[in-house]
């Protein structure tokens, strides 16, 4: 039997729009494993993209979260704990068990 | 009594000195403005002076709307002294559940006309100034150049950042909002203005610092296409008004209002922060959030502020047509063209049931279940877009009968083949559905014919039944 994955429990939520593709749900405990299984280096942010791609997207229309080279979709703003993630190094930021992060879509009605 | 101050004193505390540039501080307030504004004037840190700022204070609304119409009324109510607004649009029913700015009488009349009649009505003593023409590269600077302070109220990405662009150029406070469906989101952009290229300190952000890409163009949705809650985009419009009414009462819409060393007095500096109001309709009704997101300051490498700026954006540019901003924001990509025996117009569609050609057949409606819920072509059964391609996709990954993606009623006990045909709401998504439903062998390798109905329902209503309630 494989060992069992050590997980951490994350706080993803989806705003603008983009909770239709997650189930039509804005708030989510994601338990990611705290390494990632390809070169087992800690999780980070690009790490928990993946997963969420992986796992819990199960609208098929994945250009409106995820271009074809597994990156985010222009036009998503992302925070982690309330903080825009360009001052917390983007896809770098290795996060911590309990952290928020918060995928928003560009709106541009009026 | 203390009337005629020298100084004007700003609720942080830095006092500038009112001279003869600002025409108007030192003068008494009239009767009537005193009535008017009493109530708003002795509301702590607002005062005589911040009553004054707002009347000598000159704002630009872009956009005529859901948002422009609650933030003009409310910039209008406060006293600023001068109010322009542009749109080339005029009003629609179909404006009225949030624009509540216009009137069921005045539908037809350029929306611009209407605001003000409206904002007149409440408060006569601004000088509005209308443009019923849209914002365009060409004419954003002289327009812009006019104004103390910018509120963006438009509906597209492309005239978003052209308005930033200009706003930076041109050294104005600009307060952004957007909203769709259940969702708003709020900035204030570019304040205190600060030049193009200053990076050193912490300065604020501009549209491009934030969003630095548009989303693709084939995701982008409009209000017309996915609808919006009048009370969301009215609430983010007020919201832009107070804003305004704030950075104006306080002097902070002023170049000088930048202290020449912000490190020392970081209560000077505003912390950009990204306003998201949200609700759901469609899972179990939860509450409301509001969230307030700390965004980053103005970016070093920004093509509009950063430290090259200079040398990317300038005036001349952007009237001259660079950046492209329509090209920018990606041309509406052209969907899937159907070869032509795989189409039918919805007039020659309607002819051939009425002769009785078309006896047995299946009629797939991909529109929402919202909208197929006010009304569809008899016999049509709904399968959802979206839920088609959902399902075309399982089928795809896991495999299982193709045709299990046709509601079950109609897929069971056909011995023969009777055709299919798609409708959805314009043309475009049926396109899609018969390519999805040909790939999965639903055509039973030619045997079936998979036919879309060319411009969806509204050509329906165009074409076989005006009286369709088209949405």
């Amino acid at each position: 039997m494989a060992p069992e994955i050590e997980t951490m429990p994350i706080w993803v939520d989806f705003a603008g729009g983009l909770q239709t593709l997650f189930s039509n749900k804005p708030n989510h405990m994601i338990s990611l494993p705290i390494f990632n299984p390809s070169d087992f280096s800690p999780a980070n942010v690009g790490f928990l993209i993946s997963h969420l791609v992986k796992n819990h997207l199960k609208h098929p229309q994945t250009e409106f979260f995820v271009q074809e080279d597994g990156h985010l979709t222009p036009g998503i703003l992302v925070l982690i704990n309330d903080v825009d993630w360009e001052l917390e190094g983007e896809e770098e930021y290795e996060l911590k068990p309990g952290d928020n992060v918060i995928f928003v879509s560009t709106m541009h009605g009026g | 009594m203390q009337l005629n101050s020298t100084e004007d004193s700003r609720p942080n505390g830095v006092a500038i000195a009112t001279n003869g540039e600002h025409n108007g501080f030192s003068r008494r307030l009239t009767d009537e403005e005193f009535d008017r504004y009493s109530r708003q004037m002795i509301v702590p840190g607002m005062g005589r002076e911040a009553q004054l700022r707002l009347i000598n204070s000159k704002v630009l609304i872009i956009g005529g709307g859901g948002l422009g119409c609650p933030a003009a009324q409310y910039v209008a109510g406060a006293g600023v002294g001068t109010i322009g607004i542009i749109d080339g649009d005029v009003v629609e029913p179909s404006n009225l559940h949030r624009q509540v700015g216009h009137a069921t009488s005045r539908i037809g009349m350029k929306k611009v006309d209407s605001l003000i009649t409206h904002l007149r009505d409440l408060n006569p003593l601004p000088t509005y100034t209308p443009y019923t023409y849209p914002i365009s590269p060409e004419n954003a600077a002289d327009i812009i150049s006019q104004y103390d302070l910018v509120l963006d109220c438009t509906d597209n990405p492309a005239t978003r950042y052209l308005i930033s662009d200009v706003c930076v150029l041109l050294c104005k406070p600009l307060v952004s909002a957007a909203s769709i469906q259940k969702s708003g989101q709020l900035i204030v952009l570019n304040c205190p203005p600060t030049p193009q290229g200053k990076v050193d300190k912490k300065y604020p952000p501009c549209y491009r610092c934030c969003f630095r890409k548009p989303p693709p163009a084939n995701t982008q949705l409009s209000c017309g296409e996915a609808g919006i809650m009048g009370p969301v985009v009215g609430l983010m419009g007020v919201a832009q008004a107070g804003e305004a009414i704030k950075i104006l009462a306080s002097a902070l819409h002023l170049p000088s209002s930048i202290p020449s060393n912000p490190e020392d007095d970081p209560h000077n500096l505003i912390q950009p922060t990204l306003l998201i109001y949200s609700y759901d309709l469609t899972a179990a009704p939860g509450p409301f959030t509001f969230r307030a997101l700390k965004m980053a300051p103005r970016k070093k490498n920004c093509f509009a502020c950063g430290e090259n700026s200079p040398q990317t954006l300038t005036l001349e540019g952007v009237k001259s047509g660079n950046p492209n901003y329509i090209q920018f924001c990606g041309i509406q990509t052209p969907k899937i063209v159907l070869p032509e025996q795989d189409r039918i117009t919805a007039s020659a569609y309607h002819a051939a049931r009425q002769n009785g050609q078309l006896q047995n057949h299946i009629l797939l409606d991909t529109r929402e279940k919202e909208h197929f819920s006010f009304g569809s072509i008899d016999g049509a059964v709904n399968v959802p877009f979206g839920k088609l391609l959902m399902k075309a996709a399982t089928i795809k990954r896991h495999g299982g009968d193709a045709e299990e993606i046709l509601p079950v009623e109609i897929s069971e006990d056909q011995k023969d083949v009777p055709p299919i045909f798609v409708v959805c709401r314009r043309g475009l998504d049926s396109q899609e559905a018969v390519e999805k439903l040909k790939e999965l062998g639903v055509d039973r390798g030619g045997k079936r014919k998979i036919v879309d109905i060319i411009g969806g329902m509204k050509a329906w209503k165009e074409e076989v039944d005006p009286s369709f309630p088209f949405i």
